[in-house]
């Protein structure tokens, strides 16, 4: 039975750039699953597409942002947060969501996280975590594990790790959670409470570099990291996120840390305007 | 609530220059300012706030000039005018977003005070220092627009016409003011806001779903733009791009992409070059100037005619792209130029460089502390006849 056009078309057609595709990630990367999952979720909450903007960074995952069809920014790296304030502020309609890296987004891009979370700018935050920086050739990232080989870490990482969940709630983010890669339901349902959720979330997924961490410290290929991820990981909601540090091949605590309610930064900035709107002839002199 | 054309200034009021400029920007129709406090600049800032709540202006003070620039790039794309404020320090971390503002051909308008350099310097001193870093701050190759105001009322139309030719050429523009023109009070003439003439982006009007952000007219060579939220559903990226705004990794991508953007305004510069000229017609010596030092030019030149040198003033308003056809012109008929900066020597450079040694080219370095002062000017006007007698 020959099968009717629709059904040879991929199920995410009208929210990816097809004629992008093939896209540059490597077999085995955990990329892909976080694309799936935002993709399923965007379906989910049933926003409309036009009104619905993704800003990536620079680095692997920064390259999402040019496979989404919705209007999309491939900007500096670690700015996708500021840019996306920009955008939010622009046009309070739109739907912004960030999509980048662990290095992009905690590394060069730290402080933005920190500020965009304080003010509560209505935005959702998905970062991919692979440990490493695998577009610029595997150099260890602040968020490599204790004793982990890169490139750059011949004898083993012996910096510590950022605790970006951790990271984010102290900022001030108002939903805060974590998954693997295999998670994809719960990962989905997540992103779509963040996306529903208005302020500041984010989500960040554990995903394998089956290119650069996988090698240096012979985990096998990507399917196998993923699946060890999904088996060392351990679902604990609302837990206290200075508990959930990640070691080297370690237990990883998953599951949905933070989520509470703030006034968000436009919110405020609205009701501070109508207040002070002035009307005066010729202003002030 | 009154109509929104009300709070707008007409009429004769005594303004600061920087009052002016954030003036300007409300009349030219900015509704964005994206900003991190920095010293002298932040006058124009309290002004903006003040002031533009009620037009539904949205302000947003960053983390760091860095994303201040980033935010004013994003909130461009939706369609609103945006601008940010900055001086020395802070010019220095907005670079790679200029870059990007240049790639994306995204709109937008950069106020530069600039103080005396390098590193922190000295704050609220008034400097000259930055007039390459707006030329060439940024990594790669760009052409750049960048205007100097030299009173009040030009704070007010020059970020007026900044705003313009953002629009017009898609690209970031730089005012290159600087305290001494900012903190001046002056009675100005403010047109209403109806005379006052504002260039509306180009807009595409074409289906949805054939948009490229980067197909350019053949004309003009400026793509026509949408805004964030509008359907077309488009992606840009800082990468090398086709005109579909995909990145293509290639040499000939590469040349296609730059070769424009250097293009659209180069080969326009005839609408964007300014310069205002005083005596030159039979003028030995010629004083190149721009800004705060221009006041002192003025004077120097005034001196000089009365000991009976023949000299001439030419003021830069646009100072990139830089005036270089006039500046041959006049090397050809002229002695001297001198050309006083409040830094070792930048525009110097690009007047030596033009006048392809058709004139002599002589510096004045003008500290901050001789601003104010045209003793050092009139001496090198001297020096120059004396060294062509």
């Amino acid at each position: 039975m020959k099968a009717s056009e629709e059904e040879k078309k991929h199920p995410m057609e009208n929210l990816l750039r097809m004629d992008r595709i093939p896209h540059i990630w490597c077999p085995g990367c955990g990329i892909g699953n976080a694309v799936s999952a935002f993709a399923e979720a965007i379906k989910k909450i049933e926003y409309d597409l036009d009104e619905i903007c993704v800003v990536s960074g620079i680095g692997c995952t920064g390259r999402v942002a040019g496979y989404i069809k919705t209007d999309s920014f491939h900007t500096t790296h670690g700015r996708g947060i500021a840019y996306a304030t920009g955008v939010k502020l622009g046009n309070p309609k739109m739907k912004v969501i960030v999509i980048s890296g662990d290095g992009d987004l905690s590394a060069i891009g730290g402080n933005h996280l920190v500020h965009a979370a304080r003010r509560n700018i209505d935005l959702t935050v998905i970062c991919v975590n692979n440990f490493i920086y695998a577009m610029t050739g595997g150099q260890v990232a602040p968020t490599t594990p204790r004793t982990a080989f890169t490139t750059t870490s011949p004898f083993g990482n012996f910096e510590s790790p950022i605790n970006i969940p951790r990271l984010a709630e102290a900022a001030g983010a108002v939903y805060v959670a974590r998954w693997t890669a295999l998670h994809m339901r719960r990962l989905t349902d997540s992103i779509v409470e963040a996306l529903n959720k208005p302020g500041f979330s984010f989500v960040e997924v554990i995903a394998p570099c089956a290119m650069y961490y996988s090698r240096t410290n012979r985990l096998g290929d990507g399917l196998n990291m993923m699946k060890f991820y999904y088996d060392n990981s351990v679902i604990k909601h609302g837990e206290p996120t200075e508990n959930v540090d990640i070691g080297f091949q370690e237990e990883i605590v998953i599951g949905k840390f933070i989520d509470r309610e703030r006034p968000t930064f436009s919110e405020s900035l609205k009701s501070w305007q109508q207040e002070n709107k002035t009307g005066k002839q010729g202003g002030i002199d | 609530m009154k109509a929104v054309e009300n709070i707008f200034l007409k009429g004769k009021h005594t303004l600061s220059g920087f009052e002016a400029c954030a003036e300007g920007a409300l009349s030219a129709g900015c509704r964005f300012l994206g900003y991190y406090p920095i010293r002298p600049s932040f006058e124009i800032i309290e002004r903006f706030i003040n002031r533009c709540s009620d037009v539904d202006g949205v302000f947003v003070q960053m983390e760091d000039e860095i994303s201040a620039l980033a935010a004013v790039l994003g909130a461009s794309w939706t369609g609103r005018k945006s601008m940010t404020v900055t001086s020395g320090p802070g010019f220095s971390q907005m670079m790679e977003h200029v870059g990007l503002g240049v790639m994306l051909e995204t709109p937008c308008v950069i106020i530069d005070v600039q103080r005396s350099g390098i590193s922190e310097g000295l704050p609220n001193a008034v400097g000259g220092g930055d007039i390459m870093q707006a030329r060439w701050g940024s990594h790669g190759d760009y052409e750049i627009i960048a205007l100097a105001p030299n009173s009040p009322l030009e704070m007010f139309e020059l970020t007026v016409r900044a705003f313009n030719f953002s629009e017009r050429f898609r690209t970031p523009v730089v005012i290159l003011s600087d305290v001494v023109i900012g903190r001046k009070k002056e009675e100005i003439n403010i047109p209403d806001q109806k005379d006052i003439k504002i260039k509306k982006r180009k807009y595409y009007k074409g289906k949805k779903e054939d948009y490229l952000p980067f197909k350019y007219d053949e004309k003009d060579l400026i793509p026509p733009m949408v805004d964030i939220g509008q359907g077309c559903r488009f992606h840009v990226t800082g990468l090398t791009h086709d005109e579909r705004g995909y990145p293509v990794m290639s040499d000939s991508c590469q040349e296609w992409n730059v070769h424009r953007l250097v293009n659209k305004i180069r080969l326009f510069s005839d609408q964007i070059i300014e310069v205002e000229e005083d005596q030159t017609e039979d003028a030995d010596v010629v004083i190149v100037s721009y800004g705060a030092t221009s006041l002192d030019a003025i004077k120097a030149v005034k001196q000089a005619r009365d000991e009976g040198i023949k000299a001439g003033h030419l003021r830069l308003v646009t100072i990139w792209p830089f005036p270089e056809k006039r500046i041959s012109e006049l090397a050809r008929k002229i002695d001297a130029f001198v050309v006083p900066e409040i830094n070792y020597g930048q525009i110097f450079y690009e007047v030596e460089r033009c006048s392809r040694g058709g004139a002599e080219t002589l510096f004045v370095h003008h500290a901050s502390s001789q601003v104010g002062q045209s003793a050092d000017i009139l001496k090198s006007i001297k020096k120059a006849r004396g060294n062509n007698k």
